[in-house]
């Protein structure tokens, strides 16, 4: 039944696709990029930012990564802008920006 | 070696769960089924057999429940009964389209209102078009060796689609009857283990179920599901077959009784096609050339075979044991007529509603239908084309 899902695409006749629609591999959800859906994005102002990494724990769909102990830039791909990060910090350090 | 005794129609399934010892059942009580999770819950505690039994808080839980143990790699089953299966709805779609083998034990009963507890179809039929596999047993004879069947049927490598195992409630679940069982080490050899190729606790090999599929994708999925449970047609043919061997006795998509010559045929599903055949036995004597198929397979739907079966009769009933409050019949009555019209078989056919909420069906309602469809054939008296049997007027 396992099917090299890489090969299956819009154009793929029905034969070609696998039973139930099941995928073979883990994390495939990374590669749904869901920041295409986002209307306001949020912009860091390193200077009012002191690292206190409340952002990145409220951010519903992890879209703030850290890095070395620190918080780095927001992850664009996945990131639908709805704003929590913004409104949850204490610094006024995230600023949202009309559009993508 | 088969072993006789005598059992109701709920002792005979949960016996026969016993003899699969499947690994997973989460289920919730609902009148008539609740004997048979209690039943099974009993042989666990006996230590009869080592399934895990889940105590759910509702049935949409319970097909919920079922989905994700299945997907995890567990053989699983669950059983319920009208409201208790209309609860499950939106998990019966999923089960169906994530390719889920589970078995269910429907317990034919009335769906409200007005609120009742007792036997028709419109539990089963209300899921009609959920994508599950539906056989319905005319007996607790049937309905052991329809569930005995269910798991080659629903695990074939062509097939993987649940599958409904139905019996009348309190009819068939309720009233004990002579039974043949079979050996235990014969049921688990015709079973079989449980090896799914894929499943979520695979270490290594990792899959997802169950993920959104965007427009582009809808319809070929759809297709191809469609075609699984066409092709499913045949595995149920041939693991009868099998059952066959093991058993002796024989079983198809339907039961064609007396049917060979005859004139006048009711197709008929579930309990109350033994009432039909008494009937069928009454009429002969009198020299009446009288038939009765008993629909075995109702999803899916063998709509071909069934033209096939009733061409050469003059008029044929059709009987629905629940109403479907379309305004144009039952749902065999619309199935069954639109197979006769594709096949370009032009016979007379009446629909006929009969025994709902548990309303008795007798061998008198099925002479006086008999005698209806005679009297539309030979005096022309057209009878209305969708009538209720047994209403008080």
């Amino acid at each position: 039944m396992r099917t090299d899902i890489s090969k299956i695409n819009e154009q793929t006749p029905h034969q070609g696709l696998t039973e139930g629609m099941m995928i073979f591999a883990g994390g495939t959800s990374k590669q749904f990029e869901t920041g295409e859906w986002r209307t306001r994005t949020p912009i860091l102002n390193k200077d009012l930012c002191r690292q206190c990494m409340v952002c990145s724990m409220v951010c519903p769909d992890s879209c703030i990564p850290l890095k070395d102990g620190e918080r780095v830039t927001f992850d664009y791909k996945h990131c639908k802008g709805c704003g929590i990060c913004a409104k949850a910090c204490p610094f006024d350090a995230i600023d949202m920006k009309e559009g993508r | 070696m088969a072993r006789k005794d005598r059992m109701s129609g709920n002792e005979a399934v949960a016996y026969a769960i016993r003899q699969i010892n499947p690994d997973v059942m989460p289920a919730f009580p609902i009148t008539p089924s609740t004997e048979i999770p209690q039943m099974v819950s009993t042989y666990i505690a006996n230590g009869d057999i080592d399934t895990e039994f889940i105590p759910v808080e509702s049935e949409h839980s319970a097909m919920s429940a079922a989905i994700g143990s299945e997907a995890a790699g567990a053989r699983t089953l669950t059983a319920t009964s009208s409201a208790g299966l209309a609860y499950m709805w939106e998990e019966l779609l999923l089960a169906a389209s994530n390719r889920m083998p589970i078995a269910l034990a429907l317990v034919n009963r009335t769906l409200s209102g007005p609120i009742n507890i007792n036997c028709d179809h419109s539990d089963g039929m209300g899921a009609r078009d959920t994508g599950w596999i539906q056989i319905y047993a005319e007996n607790n004879q049937e309905a052991y060796d329809n569930f005995i069947q269910a798991y080659p049927i629903a695990e074939h490598a062509g097939v993987h689609l649940p599958i409904m195992i139905c019996q009348d409630g309190f009819i068939t679940s309720h009233a004990v009857e002579n039974i043949e069982l079979l050996e235990d080490e014969d049921v688990k050899g015709f079973v079989g283990e449980y090896e799914p190729e894929e499943f979520l606790l695979n270490p290594g090999n990792p899959i997802a179920v169950g993920p959104y599929s965007v427009t582009n994708y809808v319809m070929e999925a759809k297709k191809n599901q469609a075609l699984a449970l066409e092709g499913s047609k045949e595995v149920i043919l041939k693991v009868a077959e099998e059952f066959e061997k093991v058993s002796g006795r024989k079983y198809g998509l339907f039961e064609e009784y007396r049917t060979e010559d005859a004139d006048y045929i009711m197709l008929i599903m579930g309990s109350a096609a033994g009432t039909a055949k008494q009937a069928v036995d009454d009429l002969r004597e009198k020299g009446k050339k009288v038939g009765v198929v008993k629909l075995r397979v109702f999803r899916p739907f063998p709509a071909d075979e069934l033209a096939d079966a009733l061409k050469n009769a003059k008029a044929v009933a059709i009987m629905d044991r629940t109403e479907s409050y379309n305004g144009n019949g039952g749902p065999l009555g619309s199935e069954v007529t639109a197979g006769l019209y594709r096949n370009k078989i032009m016979l007379e056919t009446v629909n006929y509603i009969y025994g709902l909420g548990g309303r008795d069906f007798t061998v008198q309602e099925v002479y006086d239908i008999f005698a209806q469809l005679e009297d539309f054939i030979e005096n022309g008296n057209k009878p209305e084309q969708y009538q209720y049997i047994g209403l008080r007027k």
